[in-house]
C-alpha cells in the first residue's frame, strides 16, 4: 500500500551572491519526497548545502527557485507544521524544561492545563520525567536534545526536520539517542526528516536515504534500507546494514575524489 | 572542596577592594594632616567629614541628594523608554537602522556641555532642562547599546521560536527580550552612571539645588570641602546604584546568576 505524500521538494535552486558580485551555487535543481509517517535521511559531505536545504524546507531560508510543498500546499515562511530540531539545542535558557516544552502550545494559546499534559506525556516519551522543573543550564547535552525533541514533537508537526540534532554528543550519547528517535518514529508514526553527515546514522535510522555530491549540491542517489526488524543497536552488525553503508561510502568517497581531481 | 576555595578566594577579593579604598584615605591623611598640600587644594578628611555631618544636620545633605537623583532617574528613565523599543527595533529591521543609526552615530559625538545654550533656547531655565540633558548625554549611547545587546541574541533561538509556531510579535515578547535582559540590565547600569557625570552640566545654568549645583558654587568660594563632599556623596551613590542593579539582574534573570555561580 502507497502512502500518501507528505512533504515534496520540486527543483529547488538555490543561489548566493558572494561578497564579490560572483554567484555561488549551494543547491541545483534538489527534487526529493517524504511520505507519511516515513523516516528519510539525506546524507552528504560539509559543505554540500544539506542546512542550506533543511532551512528552505523550515521556511528560514528561501529559494531562488524551486518549490516545496506540504501536503500538495506550497510553504512559505517558517510555520508550526514543520518542527525543526537544531544541532546546538536552541533551549530558552531561562524556562524550566516544562515550560520549554510547552513554548509552541503557548504560542498557540492552548489554555495552561492542556499545555501542561501535553508537555508531560511528551517529557515522558523522550524519558525525562522528574525533569520538569530543571533549567537548561542543568542538562548534559543529550539531555537537552531530548527537551528539543519534546519541544517540537508536543506542537504536533506534520513532519519533523532535523539538522544533525546529534552532531555535537560523544559516541554512546549519540547510540542511545539514535535509538530513542527510532522508537519515536516507530510509536509516534511521525514523519521525519533528517539531515547528517553519518553514514552510520543515515543507514541505521533512515527508511530511505538521499545521498547528495558536494556543491553544488543536488542529489546523486536514492537509497533504499532493507534492515529486518527494529532499529536499534544490534542493527548496526547486520550484513544488510554493512552492505547499505558500504554503497554510500563508496559513492562519498568517489565525491571526495572528483573533488579532489577537479583542483 | 573547590568551592571551599572559591568563597576564601572571593573574601580576599572584597579585601583588595577595601585595601585600596584605605589606601587613598591614608595617602589623603598624609598629604593633608602632614601639611604636605595646603588645605585650600585639599582639605583633610575630618573637614570634609564634618561638612557631610553639618550639611546632613541642617537638611540641605539629603535635599541636594535627593533633587540631583530626582534628576538623573527622570532623565535616564526617559532615554530607557526610548531607546529601549528603538534599540529592539533598530537589531531586527535593517530598514528602521539604516533609517536611524547615521544621525544616532553623528548625534553621539556631539558634546552634551554644547548643547546646553540650546536646551535653554529651547526650553528655558526649569526643571525640563535639566531632565533633557540627561536625556541626551545618555540616550544615543543607550539606543546604540540596546542595539548591540539585542542583535547579540542568538539566532538559532529566534529560529527555533518560529518554527514552534511564534509570529514576531511572540518572538519580541517571548524569546527576544528575556534572552536580552541580562544584557540589558547591564547597559542600563552602565549608563546610568553616565547619567550621574552629566549631573554637574545639567545644574551648570539656573539650579538652586543638587550636588551639581553645590559643586559648582563651591568653587566659586573656593569651599574645597563642599567640593570634596559633593564628589563623595556622588560616587556613595553611585555604589548604591551600582549594588541595586545587581540585585535587581539577579531578581529578573535568576537563571542567568545560577549560570555564572558554577
Amino acid at each position: 500500500m502507497e502512502q500518501k505524500l507528505k512533504l515534496q521538494v520540486r527543483h529547488l535552486n538555490k543561489i548566493f551572491e558572494d561578497t564579490k558580485g560572483g554567484e555561488v551555487v549551494a543547491l541545483r535543481d534538489v527534487s526529493l519526497e517524504v511520505r507519511e509517517s516515513e523516516f528519510v535521511m539525506i546524507v552528504g559531505p560539509s559543505g554540500c548545502g544539506k542546512t542550506t536545504l533543511i532551512n528552505v524546507i523550515g521556511g528560514l531560508e528561501t529559494a531562488s527557485s524551486g518549490e516545496v510543498l506540504l501536503e500538495g500546499r506550497p510553504v512559505e515562511g517558517p510555520g508550526a507544521d514543520r518542527g525543526m530540531v537544531f544541532q546546538g539545542y536552541s533551549l530558552f535558557p531561562w524556562l524550566t524544561v516544562q515550560k520549554n516544552v510547552e513554548f509552541g502550545l503557548k504560542m498557540k494559546k492552548v489554555s495552561a492545563a492542556q499545555r501542561a499534559k501535553k508537555a508531560k506525556e511528551y517529557i515522558d516519551l523522550v524519558g525525562l520525567t522528574g525533569f520538569e522543573n530543571a533549567l537548561p543550564r542543568q542538562l548534559s547535552g543529550g539531555m537537552k536534545q531530548r527537551v528539543a525533541i519534546a519541544r517540537t514533537l508536543a506542537n504536533e508537526p506534520e513532519v519533523l526536520l532535523m539538522d544533525e540534532p546529534f552532531g555535537a554528543l560523544d559516541a554512546q550519547t549519540r547510540v542511545v539517542m539514535q535509538e530513542l528517535l527510532a522508537k519515536i518514529s516507530r510509536t509516534t508514526g511521525t514523519t521525519i526528516l533528517f539531515i547528517t553527515h553519518d553514514i552510520d546514522e543515515a543507514v541505521l535510522l533512515g527508511q530511505r536515504i538521499y545521498v547528495m555530491s558536494r556543491r553544488p549540491g543536488t542529489v546523486r542517489e536514492v537509497v533504499e534500507v532493507e534492515i529486518p526488524g527494529e532499529r536499534d543497536h544490534n542493527s548496526l552488525v547486520l550484513p544488510e546494514f554493512l552492505a547499505t553503508k558500504k554503497r554510500i561510502m563508496d559513492m562519498l568517497w568517489q565525491e571526495s575524489n572528483d573533488a579532489a581531481m577537479d583542483r | 572542596m573547590n568551592k571551599e576555595k572559591r568563597k576564601t578566594f572571593g573574601v580576599s577579593e572584597k579585601l583588595l577592594s577595601l585595601i585600596c579604598f584605605l589606601l587613598i584615605i591614608m595617602f589623603w591623611c598624609v598629604g593633608s594632616y602632614g601639611g604636605m598640600v595646603k588645605d585650600i587644594f585639599l582639605p583633610s578628611p575630618s573637614a570634609v567629614i564634618e561638612k557631610i555631618v553639618s550639611m546632613a544636620r541642617d537638611g540641605s545633605l539629603w535635599a541636594n541628594c535627593w533633587e540631583s537623583t530626582y534628576r538623573v532617574l527622570i532623565g535616564w528613565i526617559w532615554s530607557v523608554i526610548i531607546a529601549l523599543p528603538m534599540g529592539m527595533l533598530m537589531a531586527n529591521s535593517r530598514k528602521v537602522s539604516a533609517f536611524v543609526q547615521p544621525i544616532i552615530e553623528f548625534a553621539r559625538y556631539l558634546p552634551v556641555v554644547a548643547l546646553v545654550p540650546l536646551t535653554l533656547l529651547y526650553l528655558g531655565i526649569g526643571e525640563s532642562q535639566k531632565y533633557t540633558i540627561i536625556f541626551l548625554g545618555t540616550f544615543f549611547q543607550l539606543v546604540l547599546m540596546v542595539c548591540d545587546t539585542v542583535s547579540g541574541v542568538d539566532s538559532n533561538m529566534i529560529n527555533a521560536a518560529r518554527t514552534l509556531g511564534a509570529s514576531r510579535m511572540q518572538v519580541y515578547r517571548e524569546v527576544i527580550f528575556p534572552a536580552a535582559l541580562p544584557g540589558l540590565m547591564d547597559d542600563f547600569r552602565l549608563t546610568i552612571g553616565w547619567a550621574w557625570t552629566y549631573l554637574v552640566v545639567a545644574e551648570m545654568v539656573a539650579a538652586d539645588n543638587g550636588l551639581g549645583y553645590m559643586i559648582l558654587r563651591s568653587q566659586r568660594y573656593l569651599a574645597t570641602d563642599t567640593i570634596f563632599a559633593g564628589l563623595i556623596l556622588i560616587g556613595l551613590i553611585g555604589l548604591v546604584t551600582d549594588w541595586i542593579f545587581r540585585i535587581l539582574s539577579r531578581l529578573v534573570a535568576p537563571w542567568q546568576e545560577r549560570l555564572t555561580d558554577k
